[in-house]
């Protein structure tokens, strides 16, 4: 990419275009509200980040985000080609390198105090200019359901620039104006009838200023608010899609990692069995573990179990027990955080109190593609494969680690096998290039044993709550909740900049001080422990466990006011957010809530508002000869805009049955200072035979657009539950159920 | 000692200890990386290729006992002639991350060899090993009936 930007102003960034080898480039240059950058040079080249790029052989869309599921570099393509008038099938799209432009506006966007809920256009325009903070802190990260908002404006501004860029060379070229000429299937198109494909005019718009546009009207849309087919999908059901597990180079050597599970160092290791396995060629002492290359993978981890490893102790305590008596410590202390104090909850009220506990056990993520990474060390330069949510943190901790510059290092992503979180957690990026590193030109793949992405998890963490209330005549006047866990924001953690401590207690009671409902004493408080375990972002991480305990406290609040639980919440929502209620009732009528029953059924609700998105859920459960069996599951979800309504559909099932599979199995214990959960056989989740029907509705009803990637998961435990209280009056307080209930699985 | 294979309809010779589980002669010896590794221990489906016309975890087929021929995901059909259950697959959208896709297909492929229109339950009993943490599984029970219509209907 070379020659200077030629730039528009936009909102809050500008889009700017730049020549590149034989076409153009379109993209995000800078944000207008953020510091300039020290690093990027004042005149001259200036970086841009292109999202759109024409050359002679043809459109590509950069969607620099991690694919691990969600669709999003299929619903950031269409963003960008509803505007740019290109056939979807002559679509190419790159994830592109890691760079501060792509930073994650909408992520901190929502780090501005207040209730998200209540933000109308003006706050909305507050919040996203606040994102601009993200670039100070390298962040390009794919998670808190952020992408959909953060690319909405950005693709299609950079989608409708380019257009409007290559008609003003059609017009220069055909010696017509400018008006008179129209765009379709990649070209510009004149009244008579002449065409100019975009490959034939790129290179020319690099020369020129990009005009001022407008973006459509949503009426004008063609992808946006359809289906459209995922670009990924023809890949993954013939096997030809390419995670970094896959990753095959010529003369490659295939390795594997075995750390301290208790996360500190090792005392001694004594690697003489495995050297002598046939097809072992090196063991490397790590530090706190080992790597051992081998001829093929299996070979690897056979030899790495076969390494005689003394281990040191782990900082924190070693059994489930010791370290939850730790974490519950906290509640000793005062608040570390209280959002919302409403009315005041210390003040006696008339009614009927009521107090409730509950848990949620540690968890692992256990995507489905174990930790893995290619790695190839050459010239001081690194080349790293790795299915990364954070690529700017795992370039630069990664060159860190080596001891090389960032701009030496090359991160490509592949496509992630699940993400969940995990994979914005640099270690498994950060060991393959110590292995590569060890191994100057030699390419390595670096793939865990599941027991290894286990025991070596960023857990998420148990969290416990404690809540009070009143209810007098059928309503809530009182909820105090209390909510102790410990802080994601560590050493483990992006974001690691100390500043962001505020985002970890924010976190820690998210799901649970945020809801959108009129009580007119409403506290919660959060309780930071430091348990010194490995911790990390879990798939809707606070309103994971939040959702939870807040929505079944409401529901014992229900039962408490003698109120049909739905119409208890619905009544709530409507005094404070017309889109949560809308959720609510679309619920009812989808799942034919206070209908008779079959015997032996119940029906629960659930209800959280998390990142930008009201959903609620109505699971329905029944009592069979062998246990209990999870039938159904209805959810209304409003988004506020959707984008394809197909991929939202999957989205907001799986997430739902991803939550009920935590709900009914999840949890990681330890002993000894190590996970006791080793692989799939005793840390299982849902399966064909036990996961739910499901039945979803998406609303359009939130001034803002929000992602789904999380937002269906909160609900579905306390859905569950609900309903298992119906189903046998006991109530579900302490995850998972599988340890208190008889569920099928 | 060395090993005479046939995979996809083709010979492959690999040279390797007899206890090397197929999965890894596939991904790293041959480079056919479309069977995946989930969990080495049978419990997660994602390695599920055919051997001898039947569904096999590869993890747990040791190399010196591979039999017959071997078809794996890039043999039941490619994306210029999708299989008709890889063309299901397609139209319901199922892949959400994908990985554990080709077992779930090389599985359900099994299923529709031996009961051609099968019954909910005859699709729990058959897919209850192939684990998918996306939550795919709605999707995955609607293309498998789908599936089993259109090759009833070219029949």
């Amino acid at each position: 990419m070379a020659g200077r930007i030629r730039k528009i102003a936009r909102r809050s960034f500008l889009i700017g275009s730049v020549a590149v080898a034989g076409g153009v480039a379109f993209g995000v240059y800078k944000f207008r509200e953020t510091p300039p950058n020290p690093l990027a040079p004042t005149d001259g080249a200036i970086p841009l980040n292109p999202f759109v790029v024409i050359t002679r052989d043809g459109v590509t869309i950069i969607t620099p985000k991690a694919e691990m599921g969600q669709g999003v570099q299929s619903t950031w393509a269409a963003l960008a080609a509803e505007e740019l008038d290109v056939d979807w099938e002559d679509i190419t799209i790159l994830h592109g390198p890691p760079a501060q432009a792509y930073f994650n506006s909408a992520l901190f966007g929502e780090a501005v105090p207040g209730l998200a809920y209540k933000v109308g256009p003006t706050g909305a325009a507050i919040r996203d200019l606040a994102g601009g903070g993200a670039k100070l802190l390298n962040l390009q990260l794919t998670g808190g359901s952020t992408s959909t908002r953060d690319g909405y404006e950005k693709m299609r501004m950079a989608g409708a620039t380019a257009r409007e860029t290559l008609k003003l060379v059609a017009a220069r070229r055909l010696g017509v104006g400018f008006g008179e000429l129209s765009t379709a299937s990649g070209e510009v198109i004149a009244r008579d009838g002449r065409r100019i494909p975009y490959a034939d005019l790129a290179e020319e718009a690099a020369q020129i200023e990009p005009p001022e546009i407008e973006l459509r009207d949503p009426s004008q849309w063609r992808y946006l608010g359809r289906t459209m087919p995922r670009l990924d999908m023809i890949p993954k059901v013939t096997g030809t899609a390419r995670y970094a597990v896959d990753v095959r180079l010529p003369g490659m050597k295939f390795a594997t990692v075995r750390m301290n599970p208790r996360r500190t160092g090792m005392f001694s290791y004594d690697a003489s069995a495995a050297l002598a396995m046939e097809g072992v060629e090196k063991v490397i002492d790590l530090g706190g573990g080992i790597a051992v290359v081998a001829r093929n993978t299996w070979i690897a981890i056979q030899a790495a179990e076969a390494v005689d490893i003394v281990w040191e102790g782990p900082v924190y305590p070693e059994t489930t027990e010791a370290l939850n008596a730790l974490a519950l410590t906290a509640f000793d202390r005062s608040a570390n955080s209280t959002p919302r104090d409403e009315g005041d909850v210390d003040k006696p009220q008339d009614g009927i109190e009521i107090a409730a506990e509950y848990e949620a056990p540690w968890l692992a993520h256990t995507t489905m593609e174990p930790m893995s990474s290619a790695a190839l060390f050459s010239d001081g330069k690194l080349t790293l494969w790795s299915g990364t949510q954070a690529p700017i943190l795992a370039r630069d901790r990664t060159a860190e680690a080596i001891g090389i510059a960032p701009e030496d290092v090359e991160l490509i992503v592949p496509y992630l096998g699940g993400g969940y979180g995990r994979r914005s957690v640099a270690d498994f990026s950060i060991l393959a290039a110590r292995v590569a590193a060890a191994m100057p030109d030699v390419p390595v793949s670096v793939t865990w044993s599941r027991e290894e992405d286990m025991r070596n998890d960023f857990y998420r963490p148990a969290a416990w709550g404690r809540f009070r209330g009143v209810v007098l005549d059928g309503q809530a006047v009182l909820l105090d909740g209390k909510i102790a866990s410990t802080s994601l924001i560590g050493d483990s953690s992006p974001p690691a900049d100390p500043d962001d401590w505020q985002m970890g207690d924010r976190e820690l009671v998210a799901g649970a001080w945020d809801q959108p409902y009129g009580i007119p004493n409403y506290r919660v408080s959060g309780y930071t422990a430091r348990t010194g375990m490995a911790v990390g972002y879990w798939r809707s991480v606070g309103a994971s466990y939040n959702g939870f305990f807040f929505d079944t406290f409401i529901d014992e609040l229900a039962f408490a006011a003698q109120r049909d639980p739905l119409q208890f919440r619905l009544e709530m929502a409507r005094r404070e957010h017309e889109p949560s209620a809308a959720a609510i009732e679309a619920v009812a009528e989808m799942s034919g809530w206070g209908k008779a029953l079959p015997e032996r059924t119940a029906l629960g609700i659930g209800f959280t508002y998390s990142f930008g998105a009201a959903v609620a859920q109505v699971v329905q459960v029944s009592q069979r000869d062998r246990g209990i069996s999870i039938d159904k599951v209805w959810i209304a979800a409003d988004v506020g805009r959707a984008l394809d309504p197909g991929n939202l559909e999957a989205q907001l099932s799986g997430g739902a049955i991803f939550g009920l599979s935590a709900a009914v199995s999840g949890k990681i214990t330890f002993r000894d200072g190590i996970a006791e959960q080793q692989n799939f056989w005793d840390n299982d989740a849902l399966r064909m035979q036990s996961a739910p029907a499901t039945e979803v509705r998406v609303l359009e009803t939130a001034y803002r657009i929000s992602g789904v990637g999380e937002v269906a998961v909160p609900p579905a435990a306390p859905a569950l539950g609900n309903a298992l209280f119906r189903l046998t009056g006991q109530r579900a307080r302490r995850l998972p159920f599988g340890d208190t209930f008889n569920l099928l699985v | 000692m060395a090993r005479t294979l046939l995979i996809n309809g083709k010979v492959h010779r690999v040279n390797l200890p007899d206890e090397v589980p197929l999965l890894w002669v596939l991904r790293d010896e041959l480079g056919l990386t479309g069977t995946k590794y989930g969990c080495g221990v049978a419990a997660c489906g994602a390695c599920t290729v055919h051997m001898n016309g039947e569904a096999v975890r590869s993890c747990q087929v040791a190399l010196g006992d591979v039999s017959g021929a071997v078809v794996t995901i890039e043999g039941l059909g490619s994306p210029d002639n999708l299989a008709v259950l890889q063309q299901a697959w397609a139209d319901h959208q199922v892949a959400q991350c994908g990985y554990c896709q080709s077992g779930q297909i090389m599985q359900a492929a099994d299923l529709l060899a031996r009961t051609a229109d099968p019954t909910d339950d005859e699709i729990d009993d058959a897919m209850s090993g192939n684990l998918c943490r996306c939550g795919t599984y709605p999707r995955i029970r609607a293309a498998i009936h789908d599936a089993a219509a259109r090759m009833k209907a070219e029949a």
